[in-house]
């Protein structure tokens, strides 16, 4: 009789090779002599040498990895729906591999018996089998795009790459390339640049460049009375023509401009006038592309008088990170431009406030929270943010706390103009909860120490990022300095947000399988935010905080630096260092593609090759969370 | 017998003591044999109500069977409807019945000597036991094993957590991160418990459980 648990086997194998290719009844006959086992991580499974078994596996959940016995060195990871333990089997050999889980897994044992009939009456098996073992990694089509998580790019280091520099990122060029042939008449010339508006053309002879003719040329040349409307190309062009390679970039083009005194670079293949033409740059693409240039925004930032002149240089910024995203500059780069974008955006926005409600009766600071505050919000997501103002006699604080309600008001509305949402939790200055004086912040953040409870962690993990962004800076360095002084003493606080870092479901549990959502507008699609950063970035903030380390808010850096302080860990540190990057660039490149936050993602829409990536990443986010368990002596999910 | 140095019988034991050697002894966890079960049933009245379907799914040497897993459709003559939502089965459902007498002569068959597991199993053995009481078979005498009894084991105990009362298959089945898939059918439930139950073992062994009587102290009802 057929049974449901070897139907579930069957679906299972069915979508890995060399699986995929038997038949149903096959497949179905082969998942029936199956068994099932679990192990524990960290359990040996065979060492070289074992006498052979009579089964051959495949990863079920889990992750076994396959190390060289004699170096030591890790030959190979298994994942889901791997095979391994087959080689030494169907060559009638002893294991020269020592297989051991990485984590707790579920294994299929297929016995090889009824394997091996399969192998000769299946030529594609065969032929996958070979393939393998010859180039000696379980599956050949893993292999092909190892390495990094989303298309190319961002190696581990993610340093010293070419495209390290903005200015030196290529320009892209536009337009369609127009062109005459040296013969067309200059009329025909000047009825072709207006009909394709354009201010320049290339005179081509046999597909190469021999010159160019641009609306200074037709003023000079022909208007001027030179030469007669009829006089063909070739008489009026400017020769020779200056030809520079098409990935030139911005710096590139902007001293070629300057030095030859031309306003047109002619692009070709290879740089040379022997090769073909591929576009024509102006110096107003160079203006252009200079608009997305961040000092460019930046000062566009600052002289902006209206909400409204701020709202489009912003917007200016998304193109920019859009423009590094997909040329690959280092996410740490990004991530300090964009967050000065945004922090100059916000003291405009605040510089612009205080001219409405007149000078401030004290002195106030205006705090950063959450992402914006440890330097991660690329996309403009929702505001976070506090104020603190200084102390004043009980008897004023009505009145001073009214106008700092009323400025912050007004700010919190201006950043929602410029593209800003409103926090849904309301953790914004307008907030009285959120805009109070030095000695009632001290106040509240002794008590959620003191009386650490969900709420209060949740509270203290926003606010425990905050970046001071404008006014008395001193306000919210004394702010830091309670933190700092009380973080030791309560000990129990610490263990609170460390239980907080563990809240969050890993993004695959202990088995490698993706959790989705189960209800709501975003079922069965994955958090990204909620499984995968939010685990990192609460790990990082309260392993920081335990080594009383201040001033380093962002995610990807906090861990640079525990890498620095913990050597032990390092490479755990530095793996959840680009995990983080990684896993932020992938929302941010999500988050731009469909227009939203990038946080939830359509699983279906990813490739396998983009799946397998991510959850590599998401190794790291494990390991993170049992360190973090084990040096607050807290238990993990189970 | 070769003739081994006192350092070497005194690693042997520490190893055997040290790794789960000594769950493979004779009184060993690891070679017993187990049968997962599960049914499905009308209601919860053994008397009244009656078995719809039964599902075995066997365990040894810390692997389900799944080539012996087994699932058995009974034609019922006392039927209750309010069951049919959970378990989706009809009384007269696409799958091949057979008559309760059947169907308990081959359960009995394939249990022999085995330890039976279930989750909850207090209720299936009453049923069990109720339906071979009808057909004049004697009692089934194998013992049980309640995956919730040890999975409770494997909780912390402080004053300070709440305990709760009740385990269900579906909170083990998120602890583990199981597929709920075929949930509320008797060998899709079977298989959740089964795939529990090797998750429990090495927890248990945590704890100090290695032997069977050990086991069966802590989980049997």
């Amino acid at each position: 009789m057929s049974n449901r648990i070897a139907a579930r086997v069957a679906d299972f194998l069915g979508r890995y090779p060399p699986f995929n290719e038997l038949t149903e009844r096959d497949l179905l006959n082969l998942s029936e002599q199956t068994d099932i086992l679990y192990r524990e991580k960290r359990q040996t499974l065979f060492r070289k040498d074992d006498p052979t078994h009579a089964f051959f596996y495949v990863v079920h959940r889990g992750a076994v990895e396959l190390r060289n016995p004699g170096t030591g060195a890790l030959a190979d990871i298994c994942d889901e729906g791997d095979v391994f333990g087959l080689r030494p089997l169907m060559a009638g050999d002893s294991y020269r591999m020592e297989a051991r889980t990485r984590e707790d897994s579920i294994l299929y044992a297929i016995p090889i018996a009824a394997f091996r009939p399969l192998v000769t009456s299946y030529e594609e098996v065969g032929n996958f089998l070979i393939e393998s073992f010859a180039s000696n990694t379980r599956n050949p089509y893993a292999r092909q795009h190892g390495g990094s998580l989303v298309s190319t790019g961002f190696g581990h280091t993610d340093i010293a790459s070419p495209a390290e520099m903005p200015a030196l990122l290529p320009l892209a060029t536009r337009r369609k390339l127009v062109s005459c042939s040296p013969e067309t008449e200059a009329r025909e010339v000047a009825a072709l640049m207006t009909r394709k508006q354009v201010g320049s053309v290339v005179v081509l002879e046999n597909d190469l460049p021999v010159g160019i003719i641009t609306d200074r040329d037709l003023r000079t040349q022909i208007v001027s009375g030179q030469f007669p409307t009829d006089a063909p190309a070739k008489r009026i062009m400017t020769q020779p023509v200056l030809t520079y390679p098409a990935e030139i970039t911005f710096t590139q083009a902007q001293l070629a401009m300057m030095k030859s005194r031309i306003g047109h670079l002619c692009l070709t293949r290879d740089g040379t006038p022997q090769s073909p033409v591929v576009g024509i740059l102006s110096k107003h693409d160079l203006l252009l592309a200079m608009g997305q240039n961040p000092e460019v925004l930046m000062r566009a930032i600052s002289r902006s008088r209206q909400i409204k002149q701020l709202r489009a240089v912003r917007s200016r910024a998304t193109a920019l990170l859009e423009r590094y995203l997909r040329n690959n500059v280092s996410m740490a780069l990004t991530m300090k431009i964009i967050s000065e974008i945004n922090d100059a955006c916000m003291k405009q926005v605040i510089a612009l406030a205080l001219e409405k409600t007149g000078e401030p009766p004290v002195p106030f600071a205006w705090m950063a929270l959450g992402s914006q505050g440890r330097g991660e919000q690329l996309l403009q997501t929702d505001q976070d943010n506090a104020l603190v103002f200084a102390d004043v006699p009980e008897a004023d604080l009505p009145e001073v706390t009214s106008y700092f309600q009323d400025l912050a008001g007004r700010v919190n509305k201006g950043l929602r103009k410029i593209g800003y949402a409103y926090c849904p939790a309301e953790m914004m200055a307008s907030n009285p909860d959120w805009c109070m004086s030095l000695s009632r912040w001290k106040k509240r953040i002794s008590g959620w120490m003191k009386d650490p409870n969900n709420e209060s962690v949740l509270l203290s993990s926003i606010f425990f990022d905050f970046n001071y962004t404008y006014g008395d800076e001193a306000l919210v360095r004394a702010l830091s300095d309670y933190i700092f002084e009380r973080a030791d003493s309560h000990a129990a606080f610490l263990r609170e947000l460390a239980q907080g870092a563990l809240q969050n479901p890993s993004p695959t549990g202990f088995f490698r399988q993706f959790l989705l959502e189960q209800d709501g507008e975003h079922k069965d699609s994955f958090d990204l935010k909620h499984r995968a950063l939010l685990p990192l970035t609460d790990g990082a903030r309260v392993l920081i905080l335990s080594h009383r380390v201040r001033g380093i808010n962002n995610t990807a850096a906090r861990f640079e630096k525990l890498a620095e302080l913990d050597a032990p860990n390092r490479e755990l540190y530095l793996s959840c260092s680009y995990a983080t990057k990684a896993l932020l660039k992938f929302r941010t490149l999500q988050g731009l593609q469909s227009g939203d936050s990038g946080r939830y993602i359509r699983l279906d829409g990813l490739s396998k090759e983009e799946k397998m990536k991510l959850k590599r990443s998401f190794r790291a986010i494990k390991e993170l969370q049992d360190l973090v368990a084990l040096r607050f002596k807290l238990k993990t999910g189970w | 017998m070769v003739d081994k140095g006192p350092l070497e019988q005194a690693r042997g034991l520490f190893r055997s003591l040290w790794h789960k050697d000594a769950s493979a002894g004779p009184q060993g966890i690891t070679g017993q044999r187990f049968v997962v079960v599960d049914t499905e049933t009308t209601g919860l009245e053994p008397i009244r109500d009656r078995i719809l379907s039964l599902g075995i799914l066997p365990l040894q040497n810390g692997r389900i069977r799944v080539g012996e897993g087994q699932e058995w459709f009974l034609s019922q003559e006392v039927f209750d409807h309010r069951s049919v939502p959970i378990h989706g089965i009809l009384k007269e459902g696409p799958h091949a019945r057979i008559p309760e007498k059947e169907a308990l002569l081959a359960f009995r068959e394939s249990i022999d000597g085995a330890i039976l597991v279930g989750h909850h199993v207090g209720f299936d053995r009453e049923m069990l036991q109720a339906a071979c009481f009808r057909w004049g078979l004697p009692r089934i005498t194998n013992p049980f094993l309640d995956t919730e009894l040890l999975y409770r084991q494997t909780r912390i105990k402080s004053p300070l957590l709440k305990r709760r009362d009740r385990y269900t298959l579906d909170d083990l089945a998120a602890e583990f991160n199981l597929s709920a898939k075929d949930r509320h059918t008797a060998l899709g439930d079977a298989h959740i418990t089964a795939l529990a139950f090797l998750h429990l073992i090495p927890m248990l062994r945590a704890k100090g459980i290695f032997t069977l009587p050990q086991l069966l102290k802590v989980g049997r009802i």
